[in-house]
């Protein structure tokens, strides 16, 4: 085993444990909590003491779906910049490279943002109606 | 090769260990913010469980345990189960990568020292948001379910914020790897990202704060619109997970911020710049990052109580219109200047 990937040794030894702390806390309240009696009042939704009216599943805003898709879009782009971020300052260091990792990644971050303008001269971030 | 025993043991007895501490910091965050919220607000605060309330957090676990683990009728029950867990394991899962201190002996204080860092702490945060949603979809009630729509579509809209404005910190670093960054760090007070990103620096804490829901970004809470938000409808240890991971999560956050801006376990002075020689200089670098670790958080619970809360419009506006044009443009000034000065 390379000894890249025996770094995730210790994340998997976290996610179990947190697993196991999870599910055991779950658990112990099963075991531990008291039983209180069952009532159709106690089983209703909670909604400040009223009765609820119509149906639970309310209808939302598509503006919530377009944040989804442009957070999408957004965060696949900055995940792109890493890399390159990464390993910039060894691009400058040698000459060839020097003006080929600044002007790649500038008119990346140009196109990203023209297409950022055209979402918020489209109102996608406007909240107010 | 199979890795080493000595590896094997010693990383189990640190995910112990750095759980345990963990979560103990949490109850007594917990536990702070209820005595600086009294204070702030002229009263006492928890003052009966121990001296100053010190047992305050026991006392409260033991109550959501022996509370009533009720579900009520009309959620989708396996969901109902799964979103605190979901929610929980994360929160749990992100200090993986943070160096809370140099070495101790021979054995590097960090759980995994990943070269990807940064990009790990990102993904598992983003976890998270599964729950909170899952919490409002199976709750099956109008308030939890407006509850995690919007802190879903929050969370996601700082999290570009909160990626972008990282980008300088490691074109500056030209390495992912967090024990790196806070290496870069400590050659002095101004070597600092603080210093050197301030812009980053701010962009990231307002969108630590959005991610963790915490005033004056805690729309999916609101009390009064939401009485509460995606955990309406929980109780007992349940409800105290979602409470749980909320504080584990700020807890992160301020380790991150630790270590991105504030120099992780270095301090300028008195020679702590450099990994410890000794056990000594190493338990002092725990300390150190545990003491920077709590100013933070003691900024987040101080901002709770002096700031109201925003609208959920202007939240969208300043993540979207402000901080995503302030973050592009950060990225691609530092590019720059780092182009001008290269020989």
């Amino acid at each position: 085993m390379s000894s890249q990937l025996e770094q995730f040794i210790p994340v998997l030894m976290l996610g179990a444990f947190a697993v196991i702390v999870t599910v055991g806390m779950l658990l112990l309240s099963v075991v531990l909590g008291r039983r209180g009696r069952n009532s159709r009042m106690k089983n209703i939704a909670y909604e400040c003491g009223m009765i609820p009216i119509g149906p639970s599943n309310v209808r939302l805003s598509v503006k919530f779906y377009l944040v989804a898709m442009l957070f999408i879009l957004f965060d696949i782009e900055v995940v792109f910049l890493y890399p390159w971020a990464v390993i910039y300052r060894e691009l400058l260091a040698e000459p060839a490279m020097k003006n080929v990792a600044l002007i790649s990644m500038v008119s990346f971050l140009g196109i990203l943002f023209a297409g950022y303008l055209y979402a918020v001269k489209k109102g996608a971030f406007d909240w107010k109606d | 090769m199979a890795p080493s025993l000595h590896f094997l043991l010693f990383s189990a007895l640190k995910v112990v260990i750095v759980t345990v501490v963990l979560l103990t910091i949490v109850a007594y965050t917990v536990y702070v913010e209820r005595k600086v919220c009294a204070f702030i607000q002229d009263r006492i605060g928890p003052n009966r469980t121990g001296p100053l309330g010190l047992l305050q957090p026991l006392a409260d676990a033991v109550k959501a345990f022996l509370k009533e683990d009720f579900v009520p009728g009309h959620v989708r029950r396996a969901y109902f189960w799964l979103a605190p867990a979901i929610v929980m394991i994360p929160s749990l899962v992100t200090i993986a990568v943070i160096p809370f201190g140099s070495v101790l002996g021979r054995e590097p204080m960090v759980l995994a020292d990943l070269n990807i860092g940064v990009l790990f702490t990102f993904a598992v945060v983003s976890l998270g948001v599964y729950g909170i949603v899952l919490a409002g979809y199976a709750a099956n009630s109008k308030y939890p379910f407006m509850g995690g729509i919007r802190s879903s579509a929050q969370v996601i809209s700082y999290e570009v914020a909160m990626g972008l404005s990282v980008v300088p910190v490691f074109l500056l670093t030209g390495n992912l790897n967090l024990g790196a960054l806070v290496e870069y760090q400590s050659g002095g007070l101004f070597g600092w990202m603080i210093f050197k990103q301030p812009l980053a620096f701010l962009i990231f804490v307002v969108a630590a704060f959005a991610e963790t829901n915490r005033l004056p970004f805690d729309m999916p809470e609101a009390e009064q619109e939401l009485a509460g938000g995606y955990n309406v409808e929980y109780g007992s240890i349940k409800f105290a997970m979602f409470f749980l991971a909320e504080y584990a999560n700020m807890v992160a956050a301020s380790a991150m911020i630790v270590t991105l801006f504030l120099g992780g376990w270095s301090l300028p002075f008195l020679g702590l710049n450099q990994p410890a020689a000794t056990w000594f200089a190493g338990l002092i670098h725990i300390g150190v990052f545990l003491g920077k670790m709590f100013a933070v958080l003691l900024v987040f619970i101080w901002l709770r109580w002096m700031l109201p809360r925003f609208r959920y419009d202007q939240l969208m506006d300043l993540g979207w219109k402000r901080f995503v044009p302030l973050a592009l443009a950060n990225v691609a000034l530092t590019a720059i200047v780092l182009w001008l000065q290269a020989p």
